[in-house]
C-alpha cells in the first residue's frame, strides 16, 4: 500500500504539471486585458509601464516557468519561513495578483476559513444525512420512508442551489427574519453571543448545500444498497441467524460503501468549487468568490493559481479514495 | 431407518407462492415429507421445479415478500417453526438448522476475513468470546479438511478456490452442531473432482457427528451415491418417494422414469444426442387442479387433466415412508391405477 502511494504521488507530478500548462493556456488565451479596469484616459506609455511591471508583456511560456517557480519553490518557502521564523524567502518574488497587488496565496488563507466552515460543513453534513437515508430507503424498498426519500432526493438534486438559496433566503430571512441573508465575514466567534450568530448566518447556506449533496450521495448509497442486498452472502449472513442490524449494518453496508466513498472522496474537491454559486447568494466571501471576482478582473495570476488548486485537491482526493478503497476491499490490494 | 423413529423434520402441506406483479406463482404446492435423525434425504427435480424454494420457505430464507408461506406445519423437534417468531427463528437458523448454498463463489462474503465469517455464528449462538469462538474456528476447518487452517483464518474469500470456499461454507453450517444440515446443490458450481471431495467430505462428516442432511440437487448421479432416501419433485410438488435403491430399482412417476433415462450411459451403444425430457416444466399460475407433468406425460389419460393426483403408497407402508408415487398411472399394470 506504501509502494502504491508513493507510486501514486510520483505519477501526480507529470499530471499536475500537464494541467497547470493546460490551465495556463487556457486562462492566457480568455479574452480581456489586467488592465481592463484601468480608465481609457491613462496614456499609452503608462499602460506600458504598468504592464512591465506586472511582468504581463513577458511571452508565456516565460510567465508559465516563472509561475511555476513561484507556486513549487517561493510559496512553499514563504509557508516555512511563516512557520519556523527562517527567511529563505527574504527577496523572492511571491505571486502576486494583478488587481490586488497583494500576494495571492495570503488572499487565498484569508477566504479560505469561510469556505471551509460553510461549506465543508455542509459537506459533512449532507453525507451524515445521506448515509442512513440510502441505507434505509434501500432496506425498506419502494417503502414510503423511501418514497419521500426519493422524492426529495429529486428536488435537492434538480433545483439549481441559487434557487434554493433564494427561496431561503426569501421564506427565513425576508419573512420569518430568523437568519441573516448576508454572510458577515468578519464575525470573530468569542463568545455564546458570537456563536449563535455565525450558526445562524451558516445555517441557509449549509442548508442549501447538505441538502444538494445528500441528494446525490443518497442515491448512491441506497443504489449500493440495493444491489448488495441482493447478493448471496447475505442470505449466508442470515443462515447464519445473525440478527437484521448486523446482516445490514455489518454486511451490507461495508460492501456498499466501497463505491459510494469514491464519490464522496471525489465530490470534496467540487465544495471549493462548485459551491462558488452558493457564496454568491449568501455573500460568503469565500475562495469561490474570490475566483469570480479574479475572472471578471482578468487577473490571471488568481485565477491560474486558484484553479489549479483545485485541480491539485481532485488529484489528492482521488488518490485518497483509491486508498480507501483499499482499505474497505480486501480484493484491492495494490502492490 | 427404523420406521416411525420420531423425526427430526416434518414438513406437512408445505404451500409457498411469490406475488409478483405478473400474479401469483405458486412454486410450492403441498409439499410434505419427513426426515429422520442422521438420514441423508435426497431432493431432486429439474430446475424450477420448487427443490430450493421449499427448503428456504420452510426456514424463512425466502425474502418476503414477494414469497408467502400460505399453509403447512414445519415440525423441528416440538416446535413448528413457521409459527415462532422472526426473533425465534433466528435463534434456530445457523443453530439447529445449517444451510449450504450452491455458488460458493458469492456465498462468502468478501469484505470479511474467514475467520471472521467461521466465528459469527458461535458468537451468535454459543455464546463464545474472540478467542473460544478462534479456537473452535480453526477446530472447524481443520474438521473440513482445509489445510494450515489457523494461518487461513486471516485470509478472505477471494485467496480461496472454489472447493476450499465450499469446505469453509461447510465449516460455518457446521458451526454450531446442528440437527439438520441442508445443502442446496452444493457441488452444482464445482467442477467434477472439487464435487467428488466435497461429497467425500460430507459423508464423512455425516458419520462423524451424526447430523440429518437434506441434499437439494438434479444430478442424480450424486444422489445415487449419497442419499438414503429420494424425494422427486416436479410443479412445487412431491411426485414420488422411496428409499434410493428402491427408486433406481422400480422408478413408479412418468418423471422419475424419463429422467433416469435422460442419464447418459457409459456401457453399451453410444447414442449420438443426449436424451431429454421434451417440454418445459411448468410456472404454476394457480394451485393445481390437474397433473402438472401432464402436459410431458407419455401415459397421460383423461383422469390426469382434471385431477391432481394424490401420493399413494406403492406395496406396503404409508405415504411418506416406504415408496409412494403422485400418478393416476400404474406403472406395474400400464393402466390407470385403482382410484
Amino acid at each position: 500500500m506504501l509502494t502504491f502511494t508513493l507510486r501514486r504521488l510520483l505519477f501526480a507530478i507529470p499530471t499536475l504539471l500537464l494541467i497547470s500548462l493546460l490551465i495556463f493556456l487556457l486562462v492566457d488565451l480568455a479574452p480581456g486585458s489586467p488592465l481592463s479596469q484601468i480608465p481609457l484616459t491613462v496614456p499609452p506609455d503608462v499602460r506600458m509601464k504598468i504592464m512591465e511591471a506586472m511582468g504581463a508583456n513577458e511571452p508565456v511560456f516565460v510567465r508559465y516557468f516563472l509561475w511555476l517557480k513561484q507556486f513549487f519553490v517561493v510559496e512553499p518557502l514563504v509557508l516555512w519561513d511563516h512557520w519556523w521564523g527562517t527567511a529563505y524567502s527574504a527577496d523572492m518574488q511571491r505571486i502576486v495578483s494583478w488587481q490586488s497587488r497583494s500576494p495571492v496565496m495570503d488572499t487565498v488563507v484569508q477566504r479560505l476559513p469561510q469556505t471551509m466552515t460553510v461549506i465543508g460543513t455542509s459537506y459533512i453534513l449532507g453525507v451524515m444525512i445521506a448515509l442512513p437515508i440510502g441505507i434505509y430507503s434501500a432496506y425498506r424498498q419502494y417503502s414510503w420512508f423511501d418514497q419521500i426519500g426519493t422524492f426529495i432526493a429529486m428536488i435537492g438534486f434538480s433545483v439549481p442551489t441559487f434557487f434554493t438559496g433564494l427561496v431561503l433566503i426569501l421564506v427565513f430571512a425576508v419573512n420569518l427574519h430568523w437568519f441573516p441573508s448576508i454572510y458577515d465575514t468578519s464575525l470573530r466567534v468569542t463568545d455564546w453571543a458570537s456563536f449563535t450568530q455565525q450558526v445562524k448566518q451558516m445555517a441557509m447556506p449549509v442548508m442549501v448545500l447538505a441538502l444538494y449533496n445528500a441528494a446525490q450521495i443518497s442515491r448512491y448509497m441506497r443504489s449500493s444498497m440495493l444491489e448488495n442486498l441482493g447478493q448471496d452472502y447475505v442470505r449466508t449472513a442470515r443462515a447464519k441467524g445473525l440478527t437484521e442490524r448486523i446482516v445490514v449494518m455489518k454486511h451490507v453496508v461495508r460492501n456498499s460503501m466501497i463505491p459510494v466513498v469514491t464519490v464522496i472522496a471525489l465530490g470534496i474537491p467540487s465544495i471549493f468549487g462548485g459551491a462558488i454559486i452558493t457564496e454568491q447568494v449568501f455573500r460568503v466571501n469565500g475562495l469561490g468568490a474570490l475566483l469570480i471576482g479574479a475572472i471578471q478582473g482578468s487577473d490571471l495570476p488568481t485565477v491560474q493559481t486558484l484553479t489549479f488548486i483545485f485541480a491539485v485537491l481532485i488529484v489528492l482526493f482521488n488518490l485518497i479514495a483509491d486508498i480507501l478503497y483499499g482499505l474497505l476491499d480486501p480484493r484491492i490490494r495494490y502492490d | 431407518m427404523p420406521d416411525g423413529a420420531k423425526p427430526v423434520l416434518d414438513v406437512r402441506g408445505l404451500q409457498t407462492v411469490f406475488r409478483t406483479r405478473a400474479g401469483d406463482v405458486h412454486a410450492v404446492n403441498s409439499v410434505s415429507f419427513h426426515l429422520e435423525p442422521g438420514e441423508l434425504l435426497g431432493v431432486v427435480g429439474e430446475s424450477g421445479s420448487g427443490k430450493s424454494v421449499t427448503m428456504m420457505s420452510l426456514i424463512g430464507l425466502l425474502p418476503m415478500p414477494p414469497a408467502e408461506v400460505l399453509a403447512g406445519e414445519v415440525m423441528l423437534g416440538d416446535v413448528d417453526i413457521l409459527k415462532v417468531t422472526p426473533d425465534q427463528l433466528r435463534d434456530i437458523r445457523g443453530r439447529r438448522i445449517g444451510f449450504v448454498f450452491q455458488d460458493p463463489m458469492t456465498s462468502l462474503n468478501p469484505v470479511y476475513n474467514i475467520g471472521n465469517q467461521v466465528a459469527e455464528p458461535l458468537r451468535r449462538h454459543m455464546g463464545m468470546n474472540k478467542s473460544q469462538a478462534r479456537a473452535r474456528a480453526i477446530e472447524l476447518l481443520e474438521l473440513v479438511g482445509i489445510p494450515d487452517a489457523e494461518r487461513r483464518l486471516a485470509d478472505y474469500p477471494h485467496q480461496f478456490s472454489g472447493g476450499m470456499r465450499q469446505r469453509v461454507m461447510i465449516a460455518i453450517a457446521l458451526a454450531c452442531d446442528p440437527e439438520v444440515l441442508i445443502a442446496d446443490e452444493p457441488t452444482t458450481a464445482l467442477d467434477v473432482t472439487i464435487q467428488a471431495q466435497i461429497i467425500e467430505l460430507v459423508k464423512e462428516l455425516r458419520t462423524k457427528l451424526g447430523m440429518a442432511i437434506v441434499w437439494i440437487t438434479h444430478d442424480l448421479g450424486v444422489i445415487a451415491g449419497i442419499a438414503d432416501r429420494v424425494l422427486v419433485m416436479y410443479g412445487g410438488q412431491v411426485v414420488e418417494q422411496a428409499p434410493v435403491k428402491e427408486l433406481f430399482a422400480n422408478p413408479q412417476h412418468p418423471y422419475t422414469r424419463a429422467l433416469l433415462k435422460t442419464i447418459p450411459s457409459v456401457t453399451g451403444q453410444r447414442e449420438t444426442r443426449l436424451r431429454v425430457i421434451e417440454g418445459q416444466p411448468p410456472i404454476m399460475g394457480a394451485a393445481p387442479v390437474a397433473c402438472p407433468f401432464m402436459p410431458r406425460c407419455a401415459h397421460a389419460f383423461s383422469r390426469c387433466g382434471a385431477e391432481n393426483p394424490q401420493r399413494r403408497a406403492i406395496g406396503a407402508g404409508r405415504v411418506g415412508y416406504g415408496h409412494d408415487v403422485a400418478c393416476h398411472w400404474d406403472a406395474k399394470t400400464g393402466g390407470p391405477a385403482d382410484a
